[in-house]
C-alpha cells in the first residue's frame, strides 16, 4: 500500500518518458495519475487505525544486508496528514500545469511525476539510508523544473538552490554514515536514541536549510521567484514541510538531549526568522517576494512550535504545517494566474482586479483571510496551539509569535488591497478575464481543503500523534 | 641443460582471460594484411569484441570455480576471486570501448592495429590484475601501458594526439620506473619477489623498520599512483586524456584506474601488512590531495575532456579512501565502486565522442548548449553519468560513496569521511554544470559555425554502449546485495 503511493507517480514518470505520447496525452496521463495518487491516499486513509500505536502500514526489505540497509516505510498519524497534502498540492500543480501549458512536455511532466514519488517516499521512509536516498532524489527533478522551466533569472536562482541544499544535505550523510555504523543498522524504528551533539547538528543543518530556518534563506526569494508557479507551489508549500518533517521524525524524536540543549538557540533563530520574514513580506515589491518571505516567517512559526516539544506545541505544528502547504500553494499558484494576466507581480502595476473578476477575488480574500489567521480559521487554530505550547517553555517566544500574527494581517492585508483593490494598475487591462473554470477547479480544492481543516481542526491535531506517547513511540525502540 | 629446468605446472584456465585477448590481438594483425581494406574496419572491430566477450566469459567462468584464492605457476599469478572480478569489470569496460570505437572517424591504414592494440591493453590488465609477484607486476604494467602508449598517439590526423602519446610515455615511464626501482629495493630488503613471501619475510626477519623495505614501498605507491592517476602523480592525466582518441581515453578512464587501484589494494594488503601504519596515512594523504586538485582544478574547465579527466583523479581520490581503510569494508567498497565507476566513465567520454563526431571539433562546455534535448538517450545518459560521479542516489555512484565513507568511518577515521563530503559538495558545482551546460541554455545560444546538416549520425553501436553503461550505473544502485556479495567474495582473497 504505502509502496504503490510512491511508485505510482514513479511508474507514471516512466510511461511518460519512454512512451512517444502526444503533448495532451501526455499532460493528461501526468493528472490523471496525480488524481489517482489522491484516490491512493484516500484509500490509505481509510485504511490507517488512529486507535492504534505505532507505525502501520509498513513494509520492509532488506536492501544490502551486511551494513544493515533496508527498504523499511510506513505510516505515522502526523506522516499521513502530511502526504495527504502533498499529494494534493502535486495534484493542484500538476493540474496547473497542464493547464498553463509547459514546453518539453514529456520531460516536465516527468520530472513532476518523479518529484511526486520523492516526497511521499521522504515522508515514509523508516531508514536513515533510505530517507537520504528519497531527500536527494527529489533534488533532481527541482534542480531541472527550476533551471529549465524557470524565468530568466534561473540559471543563478538553480546554482544558489544546489548549493545551499546540497551542502546541509552532505552534512547529513556524514551524520547519517556516522550514526547508522555505530548504532550497527539504519532502521529508525528499531534502533534507540542518541546523544551525539555533531550527529544532531548534521541532521539539522540539512533541515535549517531546506526549511529554510533564518539565517540560511539565501536561496529562498530567487528560486522562489524565477521558478514556474506551480513549482514555487510545490517548493514553498512541500518541499519545506519535508525540512519540518525532518526536524520531527529525526531530529527532535531521536536526539532528545542535543534537542535539549540546541534548543535555545534554534527557537531564538526560529523567532527572528518569523519577524524578519514578517518585515521583509511586508516591505517586498512583488507577489512573489510577499509570498517567499511570509513562508520564511511561517517555518519559523512552526519550528517554534516544534521545537517547544510538548504535545501541544507539536500538534499545532503538523497543523500549521498543513495549513501552510495548502495556503502558500494556493497562493503562489493564485499569483501564477494574477502574473499571467498582468505580465508582472509588481505590486505597484497591479490593483483593481476585484471589480469584474468575483472569482479570483473570492479565492485569493478566502486564503488570505485564512492566511492571518482570522480567528475560526485553520490557520488560527494552528497557530494559537504552537503558541500555546512555546509559551510553556518560554513566555517571550509566545509574545514574538503574537506580534507576528499582527505582520501577518498587515503583509496579506497589503497584498490583498494591493492586488484587488485600489484604483486598477497599469498593468491591469480590461481584457484581464476572471479565473477560467479549469484554474478554479485547481485552486478552489485547495481552498475547500483549508475551509473544512478551519471547520475541524480536530482532524489533524486529535489524530496526529493519537496515542499520546508521541516522542517515545517515533524514539523507536531497542 | 634446459632440460633440467624444472618447469612448474601451467594453470591455462587462470590465463584464459588475458590468453583470449591476446589471441583476438594477434588474429587482427593477421587482418591488418589479409583482409582487404573496405572490411578491415568490421571485421577488425568484430574480433576485439569477441575478445573481450571471450574474457569476460572466462573471468566469470573463473570466478566461479575458483571459491579459494591461491597461486598458481610458481606463484607467479594469483588464481583468486579478486583477479577474476576486476577481470569481468576491465573487459567490460573494454568491450564498452570497443562499441565506441567503432564509428570514429579514423583512417583506414592502422585500423586492425588500433583494435589489436585494444585488445593487448586489456590483455596486459587482466593479467596483472592476478599478478602475484613483483615480477609479474612490472610486467603487467609495462605491458598495457606500452599498448596505451602507442593508442593515445595512433591518429595521426588528431591534433595532440602525438603529444599525448609522447607525454604518457614519458611520465608513464618515470612511473614505471618508479615502480621498478622500488620492487628492486624491496626485493633487496626481503629477498623474495611474491607478496605473501614478502610480508611473511618482513614477519621473519623483522625488517618493518628496514628503511630499504620502507623507501620501496613509497617508490611503489608512487608507482601504482601514476597509473591510478593520483594526486600528486596526476600530471599527465588532462593533457593525454585530452590529447587521445576519446575512445581510448574512455578505455583508459574506466579500466586502467580499475586495475591500478586493485592492484594497489592487492600489493599493500597482501605483501605489506606490516607497514599498514604507514601506506595507511600515505594512502589517505594521496586520497586527499585527489581530491583537492581534481576537483578545483576542475572547476574552471571549459573542455569536457579535461574536465572528465580532472573529475576522474577526484574519483580516484574517493576510491583510494576504501584501500585506505584497510579493513574489508574498504576493500568491498573500491570494488563495488569500481562497477558503476567504470560504467559511468567509459559511458561519458562515449557521449563526448558522439558529440565531438557531430560537431568534428573538440567539446566544450559552450558547444554542450542544446545537446540534452536533441538527443535524449546520450544527453539523458550523460545526466545519469554525472549524477552518480557526484553520488546523487539512483545511481550506483552514490552507493559507492556511501560505502567508501562508511570504510573510512569503520576505521576510524571521521575526519576523512568529513574530507569526502566536501569533496563531494565541491564536485557537484562542475558535474552539475555539464548537465545544466546540457539542457537549461537553449542551442540558439549556441554560436556553432558549421553543424554538419541534417539529422545526426546514427551509431548504433556507441549508443548501445551508452544504454549498457546507463544499465549498469542505475542497476547497480538497486542490485546493491548481489553485487556486494560478489565484491566481498572478491574481497575475502584478501586477508585483513
Amino acid at each position: 500500500m504505502t509502496t504503490a503511493l510512491i511508485f505510482l507517480p514513479v511508474g507514471g514518470a516512466l510511461v511518460v518518458w519512454l512512451l512517444p505520447l502526444r503533448p495532451f496525452a501526455v499532460a493528461s496521463t501526468a493528472f490523471l495519475v496525480a488524481l489517482a495518487e489522491v484516490a491512493l491516499w484516500i484509500d490509505t486513509l481509510a485504511r490507517f487505525d488512529f486507535d492504534k500505536p505505532g507505525l502501520q502500514l509498513d513494509e520492509q526489505q532488506s536492501w544490502f544486508s551486511d551494513l544493515h540497509v533496508s527498504y523499511h516505510v510506513g505510516f505515522y498519524g502526523f506522516s499521513l496528514w502530511l502526504v495527504g497534502m502533498s499529494v494534493v498540492v502535486l495534484a493542484a500543480a500538476t493540474g496547473y500545469a497542464f493547464w498553463a501549458g509547459r514546453d518539453r512536455p514529456r520531460a516536465y511532466y516527468g520530472l513532476m511525476l518523479m518529484l511526486t514519488g520523492a516526497i511521499v517516499g521522504v515522508f515514509v521512509s523508516q531508514d536513515l539510508l533510505l530517507f537520504y536516498v528519497f531527500w536527494e532524489a527529489m533534488l533532481v527533478p527541482l534542480y531541472f523544473l527550476v533551471g529549465v522551466w524557470g524565468g530568466a533569472g534561473r540559471l543563478r536562482a538553480t546554482l544558489l538552490f544546489v548549493i545551499y541544499t546540497m551542502a546541509g544535505s552532505l552534512l547529513m550523510l556524514a551524520s547519517i554514515i556516522v550514526l547508522g555504523i555505530s548504532q550497527g543498522t539504519f532502521d529508525l524504528v528499531n534502533s534507540g536514541t542518541n546523544s551525539s551533539d555533531w550527529i544532531f547538528l548534521g541532521f539539522v543543518a540539512a533541515f535549517a536549510v531546506k526549511a529554510p530556518l533564518f539565517p540560511l534563506h539565501a536561496w529562498l526569494p530567487e528560486t522562489y521567484r524565477e521558478s514556474s508557479a506551480e513549482v514555487s507551489a510545490v517548493l514553498s508549500g512541500v518541499v519545506s514541510k519535508l525540512a519540518a518533517f525532518g526536524f520531527l521524525r529525526i531530529a527532535i524524536a531521536k536526539f532528545p538531549e542535543p534537542t535539549a540543549d540546541f534548543r535555545t538557540p534554534i527557537l531564538v533563530l526560529a523567532a527572528c526568522g518569523l519577524v524578519y520574514g514578517s518585515l521583509l513580506a511586508f516591505r517586498a515589491p512583488d507577489l512573489r517576494g510577499v509570498i517567499a518571505y511570509s513562508s520564511l516567517a511561517q517555518m519559523g512559526l512552526i519550528t517554534l512550535g516544534l521545537f517547544a516539544v510538548n504535545p501541544l506545541g507539536l500538534n499545532g505544528a503538523v497543523l500549521q504545517m498543513v495549513n501552510h502547504g495548502l495556503i502558500s500553494a494556493s497562493l503562489f499558484l493564485i499569483a501564477g494566474a494574477v502574473e499571467r494576466r498582468a505580465a508582472t507581480g509588481e505590486l505597484d502595476a497591479l490593483g483593481g482586479m476585484a471589480r469584474g473578476r468575483p472569482a479570483l477575488a473570492t479565492v485569493l480574500m478566502a486564503t488570505g483571510v485564512i492566511a492571518l489567521a482570522v480567528p475560526g480559521s485553520s490557520a488560527f487554530a494552528g497557530e494559537f496551539a504552537i503558541l500555546a505550547g512555546v509559551f510553556t517553555t518560554g513566555w517571550g517566544y509566545a509574545v514574538v509569535g503574537a506580534a507576528a500574527i499582527v505582520f501577518a494581517a498587515m503583509y496579506m492585508l497589503r497584498l490583498i488591497s494591493a492586488v484587488l483593490h485600489r484604483s486598477p494598475g497599469r498593468a491591469v487591462t480590461e481584457a484581464a478575464l476572471d479565473l477560467r473554470p479549469a484554474e478554479l477547479g485547481i485552486i478552489g480544492p485547495l481552498v475547500l481543503c483549508l475551509l473544512v481543516l478551519s471547520a475541524w481542526p480536530a482532524a489533524i491535531t486529535e489524530r496526529s500523534f493519537p496515542t499520546g506517547r508521541t516522542l517515545t513511540e517515533l524514539a523507536g525502540s531497542r | 641443460m634446459i632440460a633440467s629446468l624444472a618447469t612448474p605446472p601451467i594453470d591455462w584456465f587462470a590465463l584464459a582471460a588475458p590468453l583470449s585477448l591476446l589471441a583476438a590481438g594477434a588474429v587482427n594483425l593477421l587482418a591488418a594484411v589479409l583482409v582487404p581494406r573496405g572490411d578491415r574496419r568490421v571485421v577488425a572491430s568484430v574480433v576485439a569484441a569477441l575478445g573481450y566477450a571471450a574474457a569476460i566469459a572466462f573471468a566469470v567462468a573463473l570466478y566461479q570455480q575458483t571459491p579459494d584464492g591461491h597461486g598458481v605457476i610458481a606463484d607467479a599469478i594469483q588464481r583468486d576471486r579478486l583477479g577474476a572480478l576486476t577481470s569481468v569489470i576491465i573487459a567490460g569496460s573494454g568491450l564498452l570501448a570497443v562499441g565506441v570505437s567503432f564509428s570514429e572517424r579514423m583512417s583506414d591504414d592502422h585500423i586492425a592495429e588500433y583494435y589489436a592494440l585494444l585488445a593487448w591493453a586489456g590483455a596486459g590488465m587482466t593479467f596483472l590484475a592476478s599478478a602475484g609477484t613483483l615480477l609479474t607486476l612490472f610486467l603487467g604494467l609495462e605491458w598495457f601501458s606500452i599498448s596505451l602508449y602507442i593508442l593515445c598517439a595512433i591518429d595521426r590526423e588528431l591534433v595532440g594526439s602525438l603529444e599525448a602519446g609522447l607525454k604518457y610515455l614519458i611520465v608513464g615511464g618515470f612511473g614505471s620506473a618508479m615502480l621498478l626501482f622500488g620492487s628492486a629495493l624491496v626485493y633487496g630488503a626481503t629477498g623474495r619477489l611474491e607478496f605473501h613471501e614478502i610480508a611473511a619475510q618482513v614477519s621473519a626477519q623483522d625488517l618493518s623498520h628496514d628503511a630499504l623495505l620502507v623507501a620501496g614501498l613509497a617508490l611503489m605507491i608512487g608507482g601504482l599512483g601514476f597509473k591510478a592517476s593520483a594526486a600528486p602523480f596526476h600530471m599527465w592525466t588532462p593533457d593525454v586524456y585530452e590529447g587521445a582518441p576519446t575512445p581510448v581515453t574512455a578505455f583508459m578512464s574506466g579500466a586502467t584506474k580499475a586495475v591500478a587501484l586493485v592492484l594497489a589494494l592487492r600489493v599493500l594488503v597482501t605483501a605489506f601488512p606490516q607497514e599498514a601504519r604507514l601506506w595507511t596515512i600515505a594512502i589517505a594523504a594521496i586520497a586527499c590531495a585527489s581530491l583537492a586538485v581534481g576537483n578545483l582544478a576542475a572547476l574552471v574547465q571549459t573542455s569536457l575532456k579535461r574536465l572528465l579527466a580532472y573529475s576522474s583523479i577526484s574519483q580516484a581520490g574517493f576510491m583510494l579512501i576504501g584501500i585506505a581503510a584497510n579493513n574489508a569494508l574498504g576493500a568491498r567498497a573500491l570494488l563495488y565502486y569500481l562497477i558503476p565507476y567504470c560504467a559511468m566513465s567509459v559511458g561519458a567520454f562515449a557521449v563526448v565522442a558522439a558529440r565531438e563526431r557531430e560537431l568534428n571539433r573538440p567539446v566544450t562546455m559552450d558547444s554542450l548548449a542544446g545537446f540534452g534535448w536533441e538527443r535524449p538517450l546520450l544527453g539523458g545518459g550523460m545526466t545519469v553519468f554525472m549524477l552518480g560521479f557526484a553520488g546523487f542516489p539512483l545511481t550506483g555512484g552514490f552507493v559507492g560513496k556511501f560505502y567508501v565513507f562508511s570504510a573510512a568511518y569503520e576505521h576510524g577515521w571521521t575526519w576523512l569521511v568529513i574530507v569526502g563530503v566536501v569533496a563531494t559538495a565541491v564536485s557537484l558545482y562542475y558535474y552539475l554544470g555539464v548537465i545544466r551546460a546540457m539542457y537549461f541554455r537553449p542551442s540558439e545560444e549556441l554560436q556553432l559555425a558549421a553543424v554538419a546538416g541534417g539529422s545526426p549520425p546514427r551509431e548504433l553501436l556507441l549508443q548501445s554502449a551508452v544504454g549498457a553503461a546507463i544499465v549498469v550505473t542505475v542497476g547497480s544502485f538497486f542490485a546493491v546485495q548481489p553485487l556486494i556479495d560478489i565484491a566481498r567474495h572478491a574481497a575475502e582473497s584478501l586477508r585483513f
